[in-house]
């Protein structure tokens, strides 16, 4: 099943460790990915990883492994790119989100998503937030779900005295927090945040860390990091991907998958141990 | 699509689309695809209905229409020879004409001879000479432009007659009254494309020639116009196939006379105006005839303008490269 | 450094050994750099000799066409060979009109199309087809949209209209709004859409939500572009609309299938008559043409500008 060889002690070790951390009823998506082609490309192979309810889960590792097309593949945001195939399966509460007569539009609506640069739209900041809800015919009361979610999102106090204002009009990390408003406005049960930081300096991204521990109480996440800090500091579960030099360019894995502190203080991986240890990045 | 529901949790304001939802989507979907389509089909819809309303003409006359030089409606003879010739002459001398100059500008206006704000200026005239319509050029060119060349192109006669192209007097309309008025219709269109391809000319290459010592003029002529020629080229046949269209200033400069001449002050005639003169007064045969005329006039500039467009798409490329 | 001290290897070298080097001194009479100054100096005049046309057009547009603008000839209805007075308040209701109707056509369609080359089908066969059509449009001389025009209104409904001039306009905007709209729904960056996607929005939704409006102020400097060309067409209305010498309006209420009345035209008829009056009014009625196509011109121009 592996593309390449000499690497079947990483993938018992995968299945091993996927398994033995999540009790299957607390999975909330269950995402295993065989084989990820862009076309003729292969993209990712082999990783299986369990997204469990109620906790932050973190993606690793350098740059290229693939961590944000595993990323999409849960909310198929890959449909949208050209040539996208795989095998394997990814499971939403049970279902096969996948299967023929699912529809990604429903399923998206399910599942929030946080982008790497903020990309608020070109509206007020109300109804970027009120977007959501306005989309799903939401008919209570706009107001009060949008302040909910600006307090949530902790912007509340920022905005709430320019919510007429072009949502573009405020500085990169309150866009950010924006887009993370409007991504909770309609309660989505699951949240998947790609790179969400990168783009902020050190104050923003350390107010949407604290944001993205209290959101734990009631969403699920799932994180793509580069910053191994980061994952330190916000995950209950790592993840960790690493990359390979394949025929067609560079094929991302699954490496190790687990607790933070035991993924980070004692590794099963040689890889993984080299990686924390900043052997290469 | 509803057996996510229950995959909410409580609170949870999403839910699937409505059936409204995704009527809709399917609906906006089609009416797009069908605009597409509808574009398509125009273009098939014209060449169907000026090739259908031309083949009884076709029918009668045959090719010698394309090559007989009489228009006489009484006896029914026709011929478009003349009209031919005068679209390719007047079109090839306003591309001279308005191709140079287009060119030129193109260059004035790319390779940092104005500060910005003069730049602007002269864009901005160069659009405007774009923006203004072809009857109203036709208005000027009857007042303003016949009036200058007269005494010049009648002196030209004098003492030049006996070269070909300046064989007759100019009474009034002619040839290069209308050429000219058609080089200053084109310029805009030429000049456009032009600052266009000399504008991609990667920056490497200008350094390049100025690192070697050259002066402005050597890196412009000896580096930055080869480079950009395929552009610069697809240009001209764009403004080529411009002229090739245009109808009303010439219709009202060119004399509408059936004459086949050289001399650049002789009357002559044009497709497009040929049609213009003659449709609305024309009876059912004579519009037989106009159609295929018509066709004519379109089998030429679809060839000129596929032509430069397929030379744009190549110039895009050598770019790219 | 001393010329004694160097080996004279050749001449020149010793020669020079006491100077920094070549002289670099700027010479503007030098063979080379003279050439450039001249080429340069070719360059300004044939700029200006360039531009001496637009002037002149416009200095007689407002000398002649202003002496003859006046209330009177806004309003008044054309005159007949001998008469004195009258306007060409008909042909620019005519013009309104026509351009209008010819709007209303092209630019839903041309909307419609520029959303399926852009979003929804941009590499399919068909868009391929579609975007070699629409070029190929754009190159059709205006009298062909007349022929066309005439060929399937007016031999159909048996008389010169306004609807058959709109039809002719219409052919010649749809190709300029559908390559500019597809141009402007393109520039909507991907993140955007992708973030109205990541929210479950269907593709319509994320067309009529985010793509469209913030695509609009290039769609529409597209439409305006389009419809300043479609103002000063003469051609194409010439045998479609023909020409007329009343109001749209009767008591019946508005007749818009008969000859209509239209600034290209008028100027175009009244340029080649022998009346000194006639001829007036036609460089006015061109100065009134010439200014709503600038207008609508800057008016784009402005609206392209102003994004957010």
């Amino acid at each position: 099943m592996s593309v390449t060889g000499g690497s079947a002690v990483i993938k018992e070790s995968v299945g091993g460790n996927g398994h033995a951390v999540a009790s299957p009823g607390n999975v909330v998506i269950d995402c295993k990915l065989e084989q990820v082609y862009y076309g003729e490309f292969l993209a990712v192979r082999d990783s299986h990883v369990p997204i469990e309810k109620g906790k932050i889960t973190g993606f690793i590792g350098p740059s290229g492994c693939g961590k944000s097309t595993v990323l999409r593949s849960l909310n198929r945001m890959n449909d949208l790119i050209r040539g996208f195939r795989f095998q394997g399966h990814v499971h939403f509460h049970g279902q096969d989100v996948y299967a023929r007569h699912i529809d990604p539009v429903v399923l998206r609506r399910y599942i929030g998503m946080v982008f790497q640069q903020p990309n608020p739209f070109q509206m007020s900041i109300f109804d970027n937030v009120a977007f959501g809800l306005r989309l799903n015919r939401f008919r209570g009361k706009m107001g009060d779900r949008v302040e909910q979610a600006l307090t949530r999102a902790a912007l509340w106090d920022e905005v709430k005295d320019k919510l007429k204002n072009n949502g573009l009009s405020l500085s990169g990390g309150q866009q950010q927090r924006l887009c993370i408003a409007r991504a909770i406005a309609t309660e989505p049960s699951v949240l998947l945040m790609d790179e969400p930081c990168s783009a902020l300096d050190p104050i923003a991204t350390r107010r949407v860390e604290e944001l993205m521990l209290q959101l734990k109480q009631n969403y699920t996440i799932a994180i793509v990091t580069h910053n191994m800090q980061q994952a330190m500091r916000v995950a209950d579960t790592t993840a960790f991907f690493s990359v390979e030099m394949s025929k067609g360019g560079r094929t991302g894995y699954l490496v190790e998958m687990g607790p933070t502190q035991q993924v980070f203080e004692n590794p099963q991986e040689k890889l993984t141990k080299d990686y924390i240890s900043g052997q290469f990045s | 699509m509803s057996v996510l529901e229950h995959a909410r949790h409580p609170g949870a304001v999403a839910g699937a689309p409505s059936t409204w939802d995704f009527f809709a989507d399917r609906a906006f979907r089609g009416i797009a695809k069908a605009a597409a389509a509808l574009i398509l089909a125009l273009l098939a819809f014209i060449l169907w209905q000026i090739g259908r309303k031309a083949a009884p003409g076709i029918r009668d006359y045959g090719f010698g229409f394309l090559t007989s030089t009489s228009w006489d409606v009484g006896r029914g003879h026709f011929g478009i020879l003349p009209a031919i010739w005068g679209t390719l002459y007047s079109s090839f001398l306003a591309l001279v004409m308005g191709g140079f100059f287009g060119i030129v500008m193109a260059i004035f206006l790319t390779q940092d001879f104005l500060p910005p704000r003069l730049a602007v200026v002269f864009r901005t005239t160069v659009e405007l000479l774009a923006a203004i319509p072809s009857v109203v050029y036709g208005l000027w060119g009857i007042f303003v432009v016949v009036p200058a060349i007269r005494p010049m192109a009648n002196s030209f006669y004098e003492h030049l007659g006996w070269i070909p192209i300046f064989g007759t007097t100019l009474s009034g309309p002619g040839l290069l009254p209308a050429s000219l008025v058609l080089a200053i219709m084109i310029l805009p269109t030429v000049a456009a494309v032009s600052q266009d391809a000399l504008r991609q000319v990667p920056y490497r290459v200008k350094e390049a020639a100025y690192g070697m010592g050259a002066t402005r003029w050597e890196a412009i002529l000896k580096v930055m116009l080869p480079t950009a020629a395929t552009g610069i080229f697809g240009a001209l046949v764009l403004g080529f196939g411009r002229a090739l269209g245009e109808t009303m200033a010439l219709a009202m400069l060119i004399g509408n006379s059936n004459q086949l001449s050289l001399s650049l002050f002789s009357p002559a005639n044009t497709l497009a105006a040929l049609l213009a003169l003659n449709f609305p007064e024309a009876g059912p045969r004579e519009v037989q005839v106009l159609m295929y005329a018509a066709l004519v006039l379109l089998g030429i500039t679809l060839l000129v303008n596929i032509a430069g467009g397929a030379i744009m798409t190549l110039a895009a490329r050598n770019v790219r490269r | 450094m001393s010329s004694s001290t160097l080996p004279a290897v050749d001449g020149r070298v010793a020669r020079n050994a006491s100077s920094a080097g070549p002289s670099l001194r700027h010479s503007p009479w030098e063979v080379r750099a003279l050439r450039s100054n001249l080429l340069t100096a070719g360059a300004w005049a044939a700029a200006i000799a360039a531009s001496i046309p637009l002037f002149s057009v416009l200095y007689m547009l407002i000398v002649r066409g202003g002496s003859r603008l006046s209330w009177e000839a806004l309003v008044e209805l054309p005159p007949a060979g001998f008469e004195m007075g009258g306007g060409f308040g008909n042909a620019i209701v005519g013009t309104l009109v026509m351009v209008g109707l010819g709007a209303l056509i092209s630019v839903p369609v041309g909307i419609g199309a520029a959303v399926f080359l852009a979003e929804l089908g941009p590499n399919s066969t068909l868009a391929g087809a579609v975007r070699f059509g629409a070029k190929t449009l754009t190159g059709l001389p205006s009298i062909l949209a007349g022929v066309f025009a005439y060929a399937s209104v007016v031999l159909v409904t048996g008389t010169y209209s306004a609807p058959a001039g709109a039809l002719a306009l219409a052919v010649l905007m749809v190709p300029t709004v559908v390559l500019t709209a597809e141009e402007a729904m393109k520039m909507v960056p991907r993140i955007t859409k992708d973030a109205a996607y990541g929210m479950g929005c269907t593709r319509s939704q994320v067309i009529w939500k985010i793509v469209l409006p913030t695509a609009l102020p290039g769609i529409l400097t597209g439409v305006m572009l389009g419809v300043a060309r479609a103002a000063g067409e003469t051609a194409p209305l010439m045998f479609t609309a023909l020409f007329s010498a009343y109001w749209l309006v009767e008591q019946g209420g508005i007749k818009l299938m008969r000859p209509t009345a239209s600034l290209a035209v008028l100027i175009y008829n009244f340029s080649g008559m022998p009346f000194e009056n006639q001829i007036e009014l036609a460089w006015a009625a061109s100065l009134v043409l010439v200014m709503i196509v600038l207008f609508i011109n800057i008016a784009s121009r402005l609206l392209g500008r102003r994004r957010a």
